[in-house]
């Protein structure tokens, strides 16, 4: 049958793909071949044996695969990384030791001194903190805008950009980061537009499929979902153009021209697909050096494996505390995507039709006392800096983390003094429904 | 580097290392929607080995001007018409898929611009299916979609990259859709119609090497006998538990395999 069409079979006229919740549990990873092992190993080792002078001088040189040293890769960490790309349709990713480490990798490998970013202004306290206070004493500038005023990101971007940057669920109004706009934009500028995806989750939203071009994750949150680790993962979609004429040729010189660092590659040409990612590995990962730990990775490939039942859970028990606030009489407002007063409740069902996660914030009716007397009156919900757990969390912006600003500064960073942010958790929701209810009534009689 | 070749702007991968006419030149040629980049592990041990390499972009491929060849032998002489361009002595071949037959057939019919010959994942004929051919010629998904499904083994469609970090199948994925709109299709085209890989094979007068993936479903390890036959001097290695993308699945296992079949000159000029 040498005539006969080899590259199919007649019963394979479908594209053979594997899907999330299959990828959620390996992706990445296969029995150990020297043991059988079936989880993933913990290779808890600094560095790895040499076969011989010339298996080395390769290694080092990108001229054979492998592991070195656990700083530059470590096969743990390698197995996240490939699960984390296949989960989020990239090309690859990095494993490293926090998601303020991923946000940091991601601008350090693409600019430096005398550059600009557009982020939104509705960020993280941390991320806000790098771009706003840190980056400037190493010349990189930030302006921040208005994450739905599409024209506020086009009217900041100047010649020295090099990168749009928002959040898929704003922080604390879980703004919907219009990715499919503001990707737009930024390509039309020659610019790569970077996500932290932290709040959804490959489950709920894959930006890279949305226009995206870099996505980051603190780790730590809701796909380790436990509160056990510290970890961020930094992903490539490996569509972005580094080097197109006249729109992005010329902005990304660390991609583009010969990196006197690793013996003039020029990690365009090196790979079409993952630049980007070859440049964070083989300086950013290496120089700067936050890489993370073998452990850490084992704990959250843990994690992702129940990813998508956790997922389901959190946002079944978030819907339910949503409606509960939403009609309670103390509570003076909630912002969650899903509630159809929610300003971005429709963009919120096209880019979010399984769910909107399971952060939410609300509004208690009067002052920082009330807010403060609600959060120490819960039993369940632990009052913590953190999101993501299996576990129910809390916090009161105003007396805690923005405890020393104004009223009228809380509220032009959309902030009241009886705002609340919860982050459900796996719980039954009925138990947590009465500690709110306890609570709410504890505060109304503050 | 850049050169020109009938007119058009031509690119090949060197591993940022300068050309040396004293240097055997090995001369890699990818396969249908791709580009040089599928070599960038072997290519650039054989440029810090001792020897020239130049991984092609074909036309319209990668860094290359110009549209995609029609045929397997129009890509072949376009190759010989670089090779005469940079004025080489006869060079390695070395491809993969599509690149397979074109570095078949230059070594076939010119027999004295070849030194040695070594064909990854090849298949003589190399029909395509009317499906796929279908989705390529409406620059349809799918048309990745499938071949990305069929290029590699079963085990590594979950991954397992002996690349850290890198994700195997989506990076594939991705390197076919950077390619231009009719480029898959005119590739895939151009395999179905090449009926001369026997004859070619039969004027190769150089040592030969097939490489080829126990799981390959593109292009069978079974369909590879015929021709493996009709190669004078041809030694064959079939790769476990690998598929199509033999140069991603199994890294160093082809090196090794290149390795030995083109042992190291007299006077290497190593420099790792």
């Amino acid at each position: 049958m040498a005539d006969a069409p080899i590259h199919v079979v007649p019963t394979m006229t479908k594209p053979k793909t594997t899907r999330f919740d299959t990828l959620a549990l390996h992706a990445g990873a296969r029995p150990d071949p020297a043991t059988g092992a079936r989880a993933t190993p913990i290779y808890q080792s600094a560095s790895f044996v040499f076969r011989d002078s010339d298996h080395a001088a390769a290694l080092f040189n990108m001229e054979r695969a492998g592991h070195v040293y656990s700083r530059l890769s470590n096969p743990t960490c390698a197995v996240l990384e490939e699960r984390i790309s296949a989960l989020e349709d990239g090309v690859g990713a990095i494993a490293v030791a926090s998601g303020q480490a991923a946000l940091h990798l991601a601008i350090v490998t693409l600019m430096g001194a005398g550059s600009h970013i557009v982020a939104s202004r509705a960020l993280y306290g941390g991320s806000h903190n790098l771009l706003d206070f840190t980056l400037p004493r190493f010349g990189i500038q930030t302006t921040f805008v208005d994450p739905r005023d599409v024209d506020a990101w086009r009217a900041a971007i100047r010649p020295s950009t090099r990168l749009l940057f928002g959040e898929t669920l704003g922080n604390p109004g879980l703004e919907v980061l219009d990715i499919p706009r503001v990707a737009q934009l930024a390509h039309e500028h020659g610019l790569p537009l970077l996500v932290d995806s932290t709040f959804t989750t490959p489950y709920l939203l894959r930006p890279l499929q949305y226009g995206a071009d870099l996505v980051y994750h603190s780790a730590t949150k809701f796909l380790s979902g436990h509160g056990v680790v510290i970890g961020g993962l930094l992903v490539d979609g490996g569509r972005f153009d580094w080097d197109e004429p006249g729109k992005s040729a010329g902005k990304f010189p660390t991609l583009t021209e010969p990196y006197a660092g690793f013996h003039d590659m020029v990690f365009v040409e090196e790979s079409t697909t993952a630049a980007f990612l070859l440049r964070a590995r083989r300086e950013g990962i290496r120089d700067f050096g936050a890489c993370m730990a073998p452990m850490t990775a084992f704990q959250i490939l843990q994690g992702i494996e129940t990813l998508p039942l956790r997922m389901q859970r959190h946002t079944e028990n978030t819907r339910k505390i949503v409606a509960f606030l939403a009609a309670h009489a103390l509570v003076e407002s909630v912002a969650y995507p899903e509630l159809p007063q929610h300003p971005d409740h429709e963009l919120a069902q096209r880019l979010l039709p399984q769910g909107c996660g399971a952060v939410l914030s609300f509004s208690i009716r009067g002052t920082r006392e009330h807010g403060r007397r609600f959060v120490e009156s819960l039993r369940i919900f632990s009052h913590l800096a953190n999101v993501g757990d299996a576990k129910s969390l809390v916090i009161h912006p105003a007396s805690t983390t923005h405890f020393r600003v104004s009223a009228a500064d809380l509220r032009a960073a959309g902030i009241g003094e009886g705002t609340i942010r919860l982050s459900v958790g796996l719980e039954d929701a009925e138990d947590l429904l009465e500690d709110l209810s306890r609570a709410l009534y504890a505060a109304g009689k503050a | 580097m850049r050169c020109a070749v009938n007119g058009g702007s031509v690119y090949a991968y060197t591993a940022a290392r300068r050309f040396d006419a004293r240097l055997p030149t090995l001369v890699f040629v990818h396969g249908a929607a791709q580009d040089h980049s599928v070599w960038a592990l072997q290519a650039r041990y054989f440029a810090y080995h001792g020897r020239n390499v130049l991984a092609v972009d074909l036309p319209g491929h990668g860094r290359t001007d110009g549209d995609p060849l029609a045929s397997v032998e129009a890509s072949a002489q376009w190759l010989l018409a670089l090779l005469e361009e940079l004025h080489l002595p006869p060079v390695a071949l070395v491809g993969h898929s599509l690149g397979a037959l074109v570095a078949l057939e230059a070594a076939g019919h010119h027999p004295q611009r070849a030194a040695q010959i070594a064909l990854l994942g090849p298949a003589v004929p190399m029909p395509v299916s009317d499906v796929l051919l279908d989705a390529a010629r409406a620059n349809d998904h799918l048309a990745y979609e499938l071949i990305t499904g069929w290029s590699f083994s079963a085990g590594h469609q979950l991954g397992g990259n002996p690349q850290p970090g890198v994700w195997m199948v989506g990076n594939a994925m991705r390197l076919m859709e950077r390619s231009r709109p009719g480029v898959l299709y005119a590739d895939l085209l151009a395999c179905h119609r090449y009926a001369g890989g026997l004859v070619a094979a039969a004027g190769v007068r150089c040592p030969a090497l097939a490489i080829l993936g126990e799981r390959d479903l593109m292009a069978p390890a079974k369909n590879a006998p015929a021709l493996i036959a009709a190669l004078a001097d041809c030694s064959v290695l079939t790769v476990a538990e690998c598929g199509h993308s033999l140069m991603t699945e199994a890294p160093d296992a082809v090196l090794d395999a290149l390795r030995d079949f083109l042992p190291l000159p007299p006077s290497p000029q190593s420099s790792t």
